[in-house]
């Protein structure tokens, strides 16, 4: 090791034997901090899920496009051939209308209806799925679709989706909200862990000044235990949120299945992992950073 | 080497330690510090080791004035002192061994070439058959040893103690006293605080005596 990265790796190795000093009270301790980032955590990952949820029903804003019912398959197949050739949509489904008349059959309740009609009233129909995201491009789209004469009716399916996406996105922001106040639960507790280290070392750090220590060589272990604490209560969040997942997964997927939509629930992402410990780990540190400013001073001599 | 101007030193509350105290140590020099409990001995040995500061006059040490030093130099003045106090302020949850070892690991000196140094720190002072032993276990005189081992294992250019023989009976008092002497020997500077200079007399040492904060002629 050289002689630079020599008072780090010892003050990290200091730290790492006052955890395992005391496991108990070691574990109580960052089962606090875990408890505190489990809530903003699993609100995140769930949110994120109902984000992938939304993203997986509408996929993009779709645009729906109903032909006049007197088209023929001809002026339709070169209506399709229009559209394939418009940069501006990338996806594109044609729906027959005697398929179209089956989906609406095979929807609980309408079976009778549809046996009930002498002729199908539905039109064909395409389903597209323009570029971007942008709601001007869509309306100049839903604008050049309905000037063409084949069309009856355009339709743009991306005000509940704008919605619903608004919605994931004030969740997100709930959450992070939810993270920063709970943060700050975290900062104190490891504020006050360090402080009763400090105490509880005092004769330590006052020997250890007498002899020459910097404030820094005295500080620095400390920081790596609020680190070290942190990153341990982010792993127990970790293990925490996954759990919650794992036994929330099977009441989820039953309750989507009311509703006719499939449901995978996923636990957090390797990103929202790293996100989570380095989160926790930071916030360690910053906690044992403030008390150690408040509480060491040189005075610790005397 | 070490040189008070005109010091005064007054604690909040009023109480003066020390009273226009100047004096010089040269290089080399063994110079007893004598006077009677409460005569400013220790604030003396605080103010040379930026443990406070003087309320008037100048403290300077190899060059530094102590009292103008930024907070971060502090540590590196320390560092050339070799400090014994009065308590002597040994870790009592680590080894003998760990508690000599201490001021290297506060230099950053890694461990390994650490440890030739401590056995010859301890056997300086004739504690290496002790080195594992815990200092709640050894006698006054022993914990005196080990926190002069430590004191010296820095190779300080000034030795300090802060009435080394107190509380120890006439023979240990005497091995101290010898130890300090030895040190002298071989070219250290030593102030020795103490209220029994006779210990000190036979080495030739130089005397200076407090009373109530003042320095006697």
């Amino acid at each position: 090791m050289s002689l630079s990265f020599f008072p780090h790796g010892m003050a990290f190795r200091l730290a790492f034997r006052r955890i395992a000093a005391k496991p108990l009270s070691s574990l109580l301790s960052a089962l606090v901090v875990a408890i505190a980032l489990t809530l903003p955590a699993v609100s995140y990952v769930l949110i994120d899920n109902l984000a992938s949820l939304a993203n997986g029903v509408t996929g993009k804003p779709e645009i729906s496009v109903f032909l006049k019912k007197e088209v023929s398959a001809d002026q339709a197949l070169r209506v399709e051939n229009r559209l394939r050739a418009d940069k501006r949509i990338v996806a594109l489904r044609f729906v027959p209308r005697d398929a179209a008349l089956k989906q609406l059959a095979a929807r609980g309740g309408f079976a009778d209806v549809t046996g009930a009609l002498s002729e199908n009233p539905l039109p064909d129909a395409f389903i597209l799925e323009p570029v971007g995201d942008d709601p001007q491009v869509f309306d100049t789209i839903r604008t050049s679709l309905t000037a063409m004469p084949e069309v009856q009716y355009v339709q743009l399916d991306s005000a509940w989706v704008e919605r619903l996406h608004a919605a994931v996105e004030l969740g997100h922001w709930v959450a992070l909200l939810l993270a920063a106040l709970l943060g700050t639960a975290l900062v104190i507790v490891t504020f006050n862990t360090i402080r009763l280290q400090i105490l509880t070392q005092r004769h330590e750090i006052a020997v250890s000044l007498l002899l020459g220590a910097t404030r820094g060589f005295v500080r620095r272990p400390f920081l790596y235990f609020g680190l070290l604490q942190g990153l341990l209560g982010g792993v127990l969040a970790w293990a925490m949120v996954q759990g919650i997942v794992w036994l929330m997964a099977p009441r989820v997927q039953a309750l989507a299945r009311a509703y006719s939509i499939v449901v995978d629930l996923q636990g957090p992402s390797w990103w929202q992992v790293v996100a989570l410990l380095v989160f926790a780990a930071g916030l360690g540190w910053v906690g044992a950073g403030l008390s150690v400013r408040r509480h060491l001073h040189d005075g610790a001599v005397d | 080497m070490i040189r008070f101007e005109r010091v005064s030193k007054r604690y909040p509350g009023g109480y003066e330690a020390l009273a226009d105290v100047s004096f010089e140590i040269r290089h080399g020099e063994l110079l007893v510090l004598a006077g009677h409990s409460g005569a400013g001995k220790s604030t003396l040995i605080k103010l040379i080791a930026g443990l406070e500061t003087p309320t008037a006059g100048k403290v300077w040490v190899s060059g530094q004035d102590v009292g103008n030093l930024r907070q971060n130099q502090v540590p590196y003045l320390r560092r050339s002192l070799g400090l014994v106090m009065q308590e002597h302020r040994l870790l009592t949850d680590r080894t003998v061994f760990d508690n000599v070892m201490l001021p290297l690991l506060v230099t950053g000196y890694p461990p390994r070439d650490a440890a030739k140094r401590v056995r010859v720190a301890l056997e300086k002072v004739g504690m290496s058959e002790f080195e594992n032993a815990m200092p709640l276990t050894l006698s006054g005189g022993e914990q005196h040893r080990v926190a002069i081992a430590r004191a010296i294992i820095n190779r300080p250019s000034v030795l300090i103690a802060d009435e080394p023989t107190a509380h120890l009976d006439p023979a240990y008092a005497r091995e101290i006293a010898a130890l300090f002497r030895s040190f002298h020997a071989a070219g250290v500077t030593i102030l020795l605080a103490t209220h029994d200079e006779t210990l000190f007399s036979p080495y030739g040492a130089r005397r200076i005596e407090l009373a109530k904060g003042r320095l006697l002629a």
